[in-house]
């Protein structure tokens, strides 16, 4: 296999050249690690540490999207689990009782998962197309949050829920394990079991699927129901790292930097295969170009533009039919026609 | 070939030495085709034949590779179905190729709707169209309303109404009865009828041979993609328009040795029955028992409703009516995953769109079945995959032998075998096939015939759908013959491909 | 005879009536023109881009970038009249070009590359609140004479009760929408396009040009809703309508547009931005209701009508067998 066929190759590239730059660029402030009281820091540190709940939220979207579907509902799940954890332990009498936090987690998880299922059940038993299914929920969802939250920014004082966040273990951040744990599961449930192999048949061919005997049905709220899940974790680590929950902007956009992390990564917005490897690439490259521009020193709010142009870029590399159109509208130049009906013989 | 000469008449529309290629697709290949003022001119042939792109060329859809076209004795060259138009050639295809969210109205003026000053007139143009429904189709219905709140029968018309606003040279209908009944075919004729007198050529494509020979007056046949000839339709005998278009010239029908008759048990013990077991618009109520052992076969021509048939046995289509009785298992077939779990497997006739999963490996398509079976959970282990795949890539002689392959990448032969060993890796008691041999080729074909019949010798009962007489005859017990949406015949003895063909041809 | 296709927008205006009245009855001084007016007058830039918004759903596709495009006008009308001196008769026309360029562009890729809509206008919508910080990360107030006058001019209509000029731009907006829908051909090709595209080409529609001309279109709303806007909140600022598309989508489906395409009524949309509006008021009349309840009920409502949706079109799809 020639190497640039590879999956991995593009997304790595990309990775490798905004590295690459911040080598000649600012090679002092981007590449020290410094070891201070045990723990590391530097910028290489704080990309993973910030870039954990992308990658999260992206990790659960990979699954959705293989399948054909998408979930434009996780920024505002992320935002209600971290509103429900922190609204808990707000009222908590000790803030650091682990019998409290415990019950903060439980809780922020269980109301993603019904999220999750609801979505699900939405795409699956009732046939709404994804997009739409999940727009409900992105709308009324930033409403739960701030209803949770009064729609104040809730404030905790408590160590213990901060080190999800912020704490660190083996010198480097907390966070980071999260992530691993998270990616390791989602590796070990799609390639160790038969899910893998029905989430990409489902997202690839929904009637052979069903005709093979897959309850594509299961599936698909399967998918959802781990989309919930990530997010809602993500939504843990956002508002621990601040000790806070803000119903308004938490998780703002994720969806769509999640969404644009796993196209990078390889997987198809069509459906069917799906590179988990390839999304983790993808959400570190748009944690990096975030840091990178912020470091250059141009308003970070201008890294807007450059994802315009790489979701365009990504898109055209991506889809064999721009090259295959360029071709083609060349050949059928004097018959428009040809290219746009399905053709059957 | 025996080409009618035509009165001395000037055709409308001629067709010469059409060529049409598509990658891996010879899909016209000198291909001639008249068309006279006047006269409903039936073109026919089986699935690949190359009806569907005779007409596309002709519409301007798809260019054409060679041949030349002259239209009203000009010669012409369409680039576009409004160029089409504008020459006076319109098409009303099978799957109404309206909008059905449009009022009937603007389905017909959609395009050259009636304007002031760039504003629509919506009163004339509803005028209009009730005036062209009532006076040329003898229809009276509410031209305001959205197209979807008719039938397909009146959705029809529309398209007509809309073709003959259009233009009135040539009408082309592609397969306009396949979703009517006996009612609305007949109003349609009487419409065709009337437009004939009209002066209009009308190109007509069915798969119904009572309504060929009820309404055209001429017959060209296709077959891959050839001409096979152009005949007059009183003097072409039913038999003999079948035997063309499946591809057998009569006198070469002897009686070719059955492959494996012998050998295989009298009396066979009942595996599957269906009584009663129809669908409204696909198949009508039918009784058909399978024994264990035993290979049936569902001869008729396209469209005949052996797809149907077929497909009710799996659970693919949710019958309306009758039930279907299962001899060792208790449990309804209402799904396709209540017919796994009963022993059921079914290549289906469309490998594209609902056999294989086109961008996972060969492996994992052939897995992929047994694997539903077991649940999520119990995944068979990648090194059993491995050797599954490899075992049943040699017994099928899967080529490249390489199970890591994208199944896309395989010729239609191989995708075939790899979805016949995802259904053998669940052994099933009753395996369906429908056109299983359609469009590969001859090597492939051969190796497929003798697994059906070493299959049954094992003991699974095979459903088999094919249209292609000679296989049918060499591999089956038993013979059902179905035409026009019905089970007309079933035979047992002395199967012979002209009986065969008789009875497919019927009237 | 009452058409069905009337259905799903008398829902909707039955709806925005038993919601109005239920406002009138309980709380004083809601029942009053005034009322309905200033629903219009907070609203008139929502209603602008709502127009476009329709047009694109119509036609099965989505417009995710017309909040940004709002935003990127407000920046550069202020940063063009206040720092660079600009007369306002020059850059409200240029501003309207550039929309619809815009537009016109991510119509194009949508059409000739094939990639969905959705990105594409994820793309415009990146692309577009990008382009705002380019020019600057702060607010920027205009105190031109024109704008102020424009923002400030009530029209006072007999009764007592006033509008602003800006209503009046989005009702001629509203009724160039519908006479565009329902009276020009390109009105009924998109109709025809959001039916069904393959017929929509082989009855010898112009496909490209239809689907263009509607990202256009749209683009050419949102610059308009932009100027607005600009009258309205007299500044430029890259945060402006943050999440407008969302609000413009969900205004569009309750006023009974089919998200899958081909069934719309521009006169439906208005009463879907009504109906927001009333919820907005509503909450706002009673005081202990927070605004975050706007957005549960809008995605209630979201659900609701999309079920709505869902139920009519499978019962078409039996009607036809």
């Amino acid at each position: 296999m020639r190497i640039h066929k590879h999956h991995l190759f593009w997304p790595l590239a990309m990775l490798a050249a905004l590295l690459l730059f911040n080598l000649f660029y600012s090679p002092e402030e981007f590449y020290t690690v410094q070891v201070r009281n045990g723990h590391l820091y530097g910028t290489l540190i704080d990309i993973l540490n910030f870039g954990a709940p992308l990658i999260l939220v992206a990790i659960g979207m990979t699954v959705v999207i293989a399948t054909g579907g998408i979930d434009l509902s996780v920024g505002s799940i992320v935002a209600i689990s971290g509103a429900m954890a922190c609204l808990t332990i707000s009222k908590g009498a000790d803030q650091d009782a682990l019998g409290l936090l415990a019950e903060a987690i439980a809780l922020s998880i269980g109301i993603a998962l019904l999220l999750g299922l609801w979505n699900g059940l939405l795409v699956s038993v009732i046939g709404i197309q994804p997009i739409i299914a999940t727009l409900i929920l992105m709308v009324a969802g930033r409403g739960i949050a701030q209803l949770i939250t009064s729609g104040q920014i809730i404030t905790v004082t408590s160590d213990r829920y901060g080190y999800i966040g912020s704490g660190s273990l083996l010198g480097l951040p907390f966070s980071i394990f999260i992530v691993v744990a998270v990616f390791a599961v989602a590796v070990l449930l799609t390639r160790r079991t038969a899910l893998g192999l029905f989430i990409e048949s489902v997202g690839r061919n929904p009637s052979a699927s069903r005709l093979a005997g897959i309850r594509s049905r299961y599936v698909l709220i399967a998918v959802y129901l781990f989309c919930g899940l990530c997010a809602a974790i993500a939504g843990l680590i956002l508002s621990s790292n601040v000790s806070s929950a803000d119903g308004n902007n938490a998780g703002l956009w994720y969806e769509l930097d999640a969404i644009l992390a796993v196209v990078i990564g390889g997987t198809s917005l069509t459906g069917g295969r799906f590179y988990l490897t390839g999304t983790l690439i993808g959400a570190l490259i748009i944690q990096t170009l975030t840091t990178t521009i912020y470091m250059i020193g141009v308003p970070p709010e201008i890294t807007l533009v450059v994802k315009a142009f790489v979701v365009l870029v990504v898109c055209l590399i991506q889809s064999e039919t721009f090259r295959k159109t360029l071709v083609q509208r060349w050949q059928t130049r004097r018959y428009p026609a040809e290219r746009e009906v399905a053709k059957h013989v | 070939m025996s080409t009618v000469d035509g009165q001395e008449r000037e055709p409308i529309l001629q067709m010469s030495g059409i060529y049409k290629h598509f990658p891996g697709v010879k899909a016209l290949n000198n291909v001639s085709f008249r068309l006279f003022p006047g006269e409903v001119h039936a073109l026919m042939g089986e699935n690949g034949a190359g009806k569907s792109t005779l007409i596309k060329v002709l519409t301007g859809v798809y260019s054409i590779d060679q041949g030349a076209v002259t239209l009203s004795g000009r010669h012409v060259a369409i680039h576009s179905p409004l160029e089409a138009q504008a020459a006076g050639i319109s098409t009303v295809y099978q799957e109404v190729n309206l909008c059905p969210n449009l009022t009937v109205a603007e389905n017909i003026f959609i395009g050259r709707e009636p304007r002031r000053f760039g504003r629509i007139l919506w009163k004339e143009m509803n005028r209009k169209a009730e005036q062209l429904l009532r006076e040329r189709l003898q229809l009276g219905i509410d031209v305001t309303q959205p197209l979807y709140m008719y039938s397909v029968a009146i959705q029809q018309l529309v398209a007509i109404a809309r073709a003959l606003n259009i233009s009135a040279k040539v009408l082309i209908l592609d397969e306009p009865t396949s979703s009517l009944d006996r009612n609305e075919v007949e109003q349609l004729f009487k419409i065709m009828r009337k437009l004939k007198e009209d002066g209009l050529a009308i190109l007509f494509v069915t798969h119904f041979l009572d309504q060929v020979y009820e309404i055209s007056e001429r017959i060209t046949i296709l077959r891959n993609g050839e001409f096979v000839g152009e005949y007059e339709a009183a003097q072409l005998p039913r038999i003999e328009l079948v035997s063309k278009m499946i591809g057998k010239e009569l006198e070469l029908l002897g009686e070719l040795p059955k492959a494996g008759g012998e050998g295989r048990a009298e009396a066979k013990e009942s595996l599957i029955e269906a009584i009663g077991l129809g669908r409204k618009g696909a198949i009508e109520p039918f009784d058909l028992l399978i024994g264990k052992g035993e290979v049936v076969s569902l001869a008729g021509l396209l469209g005949s409703g052996r797809t149907e048939m077929a497909r009710l046995f799996f659970g693919a289509d949710r019958p309306d009516q009758g039930q279907l009785l299962l001899k060792d298992s208790p449990g309804a077939v209402h799904s396709p995953r209540q017919a796994i779990d009963a022993g059921i497997a079914f290549c289906p006739e469309n490998r594209k769109t609902e056999g294989i999963i086109d961008d996972l490996t060969v492996r994992e398509n052939i897995v992929l079945a047994m694997q539903a079976t077991r649940g999520w959970m119990r995944r068979i282990p990648r090194k059993k995959q491995d050797e599954l795949a490899d075992q049943y890539i040699k017994a099928l002689n899967i080529n490249p032998p390489n199970p890591e392959h994208l199944v896309k990448n395989l010729s239609g032969g191989n995708q075939q075998k790899v979805i016949l060993a995802r259904w053998l890796l669940t052994q099933p008691k009753l395996l369906i096939l429908d056109e299983p041999t359609r469009g590969i080729d001859v090597g492939a074909k051969a190796e497929i015939q003798k697994l059906v019949l070493s299959l049954a010798r094992q003991g699974m009962s095979v459903l088999f759908v094919s249209s292609e007489l000679e296989e049918v005859v060499r591999v089956s017990d038993r013979i059902v013959v179905l035409r026009d949406r019905k089970k007309v015949k079933e035979m047992q003895e002395d199967i012979g491909q002209q009986q065969v063909m008789q009875a497919i041809a019927g009237g | 005879m009452f058409k069905q296709k009337y259905l799903s927008i008398a829902v909707t205006v039955f709806l925005f009536a038993v919601m109005f009245l239920a406002g009138s009855f309980r709380y004083t001084g809601f029942f009053s023109l005034q009322v309905i007016l200033n629903l219009l007058i907070d609203n008139a830039f929502l209603l602008i881009v709502a127009v476009g918004m329709t047009f694109v759903i119509v036609t099965g596709g989505i417009d995710l970038s017309v909040g940004s495009v709002i935003a990127l006008t407000t920046m550069m009308s202020a940063s063009l009249v206040q720092e660079h001196g600009w007369p306002p008769a020059v850059v409200i026309p240029l501003m309207l070009v550039i929309g619809s360029l815009f537009g016109w562009v991510m119509g194009a890729i949508i059409h000739y590359f094939k990639i969905q809509p959705f990105i594409v206008t994820l793309a415009g919508m990146f692309l577009a609140r990008g382009l705002c910080y380019v020019i600057s990360i702060n607010t920027i107030t205009i105190d031109d004479a024109f704008y102020t006058k424009m923002a400030q001019t009530k029209i006072h209509l007999p009764g007592g009760s006033f509008i602003s000029i800006s209503v009046i731009i989005a009702l001629v907006v509203i009724a160039a929408g519908i006479y565009i829908a329902h009276y020009t051909r390109l009105g009924r090709n998109i109709y025809a396009l959001g039916g069904s595209e393959q017929s929509a080409l082989l009855m010898g529609l112009p496909v490209a040009r239809t689907k263009i001309a509607v990202y256009t279109l749209s683009g050419f709303c949102s610059a308009l809703a932009g100027v607005v806007f600009t009258f309205y909140m007299l500044s430029g600022y890259g945060l402006h309508a943050m999440g407008l598309e969302l609000d413009a989508i969900a205004s569009v489906v309750i006023g009974g547009t089919l998200l899958t395409g081909g069934v719309g009524y521009i006169f439906g949309t208005f009463f879907g931005v009504l109906i927001q509006g009333v919820i907005q008021t509503i909450i706002s009349f009673e005081g202990t209701l927070s605004s975050w309840w706007t957005k549960i009920v809008i995605g209630l409502l979201l659900f609701l009508f999309i079920l709505f949706q869902r139920v009519l079109s499978a019962r078409q799809a039996t009607q036809k067998l």
